[in-house]
């Protein structure tokens, strides 16, 4: 694997530590973290942050009767559910997504892919496919779209991203992914609003394709 | 998906071969290392309860004050107390601070039951040779974190209360302009300054 260069912005880190970031959002930051050993130690600097404050809090009364059903049940038996694994190049929380099975994968003009993981009124996040050598469609966005590349390469107007690269574009930028030659480039793409295509045709298409 | 198969980055360490007390360098770590390693390697219920007794009612303070109503964040605790003890096995004191691991999981385990979503969590890292415990490097990063805390107590009152609406609270950027009324670029550049200042804290700390 090539190395890093572009990573979860530290603020980012900070509230994904605090629980603050959207379900998409988290899925971005989770799936960096497990490729990215610098992001996992930043993380655990914030959740160092959040022991000390938490040992410094508040300490209400706490029920005794929930005290004596903790220890009623430590000697049961519980299924203790299995943390996330990877699965080719699918990053552990991307593979749990996916239910452990092959993405399926869906057209949405050109010969660009998309599996959808998760979609609300508010964000949203996505794989997608992009065979070498193709662009996305030109497109800006509202609020905030972070990228992952878990295979290939892309670049547009503001550098290139290899595999565990993340891009951060906000609404100011507006820009046409390019997949570098030779793989195909698979994605991990989340936005806090839906992307805004400047084609009119995906425009059109877009509340039937969910982008 | 539930399983009560382990995989291999979940095996079982076995049983530190210095127990804990037993080693002049391990008496040095803090008390509640030393607690969650006795629950770690010999499943020590009183280690336990003593770890119970400090985390369960400040967990409960910030679940609270992230706006669970008591009787939810009771069920949080509960949730996240037994986490502990059944997780114990991937508690690593050379990364990770007891505080700070336990507040990782009750981030999770709040936010799978407000949303009613699994929250997304990266992959553990793989234990490619199970490591021995060094007394050495546990006191280190305990030392490190200690500095964190003196840094978190000269933050000026301002800062304070924006770290731990960040950390504590369950606000978003947005929510805490609401809150204070000063402007979200503000405050985001706020949060970062003390955040700056922390990671200076931590880095002096690293480069020493």
């Amino acid at each position: 694997m090539s190395e890093i260069r572009h990573h979860i912005p530290d603020d980012l880190l900070a509230a994904y530590a605090g629980g603050n970031l959207s379900y998409a959002f988290s899925m971005v930051v989770a799936a960096h973290v497990s490729m990215c050993v610098e992001c996992r130690a930043q993380l655990s600097s914030h959740e160092t942050v959040g022991g000390a404050l938490l040992d410094d809090g508040d300490t209400p009364s706490i029920s005794q009767a929930m005290r004596q059903s903790v220890f009623a049940r430590l000697d049961e038996p519980v299924p203790v559910p299995q943390s996330p694994r990877r699965m080719g190049v699918f990053p552990g929380p991307v593979a749990q997504a996916l239910g452990y099975e092959d993405p399926h994968w869906r057209r949405i003009g050109g010969s660009v892919r998309q599996t959808l993981l998760h979609r609300s009124d508010k964000d949203s996040v996505r794989l997608l496919y992009i065979p070498a050598g193709q662009a996305v469609p030109d497109h800006g966005h509202n609020g905030l779209e972070l990228t992952l590349v878990l295979q290939g390469a892309f670049s547009d107007e503001t550098g290139q991203f290899g595999v565990g690269d993340v891009e951060v574009a906000d609404d100011s930028l507006e820009h046409t992914p390019v997949a570098s030659p030779g793989t195909p480039c698979i994605c991990l793409a989340a936005t806090d609003a839906r992307l805004r295509f400047n084609a009119v045709v995906p425009r059109l298409l877009q509340p039937v394709l969910g982008i | 998906m539930l399983n009560a198969a382990t995989s291999i980055q979940d095996r079982p360490r076995p049983p530190a071969s210095d127990p804990v007390g037993a080693s002049p360098g391990m008496s040095q770590v803090s008390e509640q290392t030393q607690w969650m390693l006795l629950v770690r390697d010999a499943r020590d219920k009183q280690a336990f309860a003593r770890l119970f007794d400090h985390f369960a009612p400040r967990l409960k303070g910030m679940l609270m004050r992230g706006g669970l109503q008591a009787g939810l964040a009771e069920e949080v605790v509960q949730d996240t107390m037994l986490s502990v003890w059944h997780k114990a096995h991937l508690f690593d004191p050379h990364r990770a601070q007891v505080s700070g691991w336990v507040y990782q999981i009750a981030r999770n385990r709040q936010i799978d039951v407000l949303r009613k979503e699994r929250r997304p969590v990266p992959e553990e890292l793989k234990g490619d040779d199970v490591q021995e415990d060094d007394a050495l490097q546990i006191i280190a990063l305990e030392q490190q974190t200690s500095r964190l805390r003196a840094a978190l107590a000269q933050l000026s009152p301002e800062q304070r209360v924006l770290v731990e609406q960040a950390y504590l609270g369950d606000l978003s950027h947005s929510e805490l302009q609401g809150l204070t009324g000063l402007p979200l670029g503000t405050i985001k550049s706020r949060i970062r300054l003390g955040l700056k200042r922390l990671r200076r804290e931590l880095q002096n700390k690293q480069t020493t």
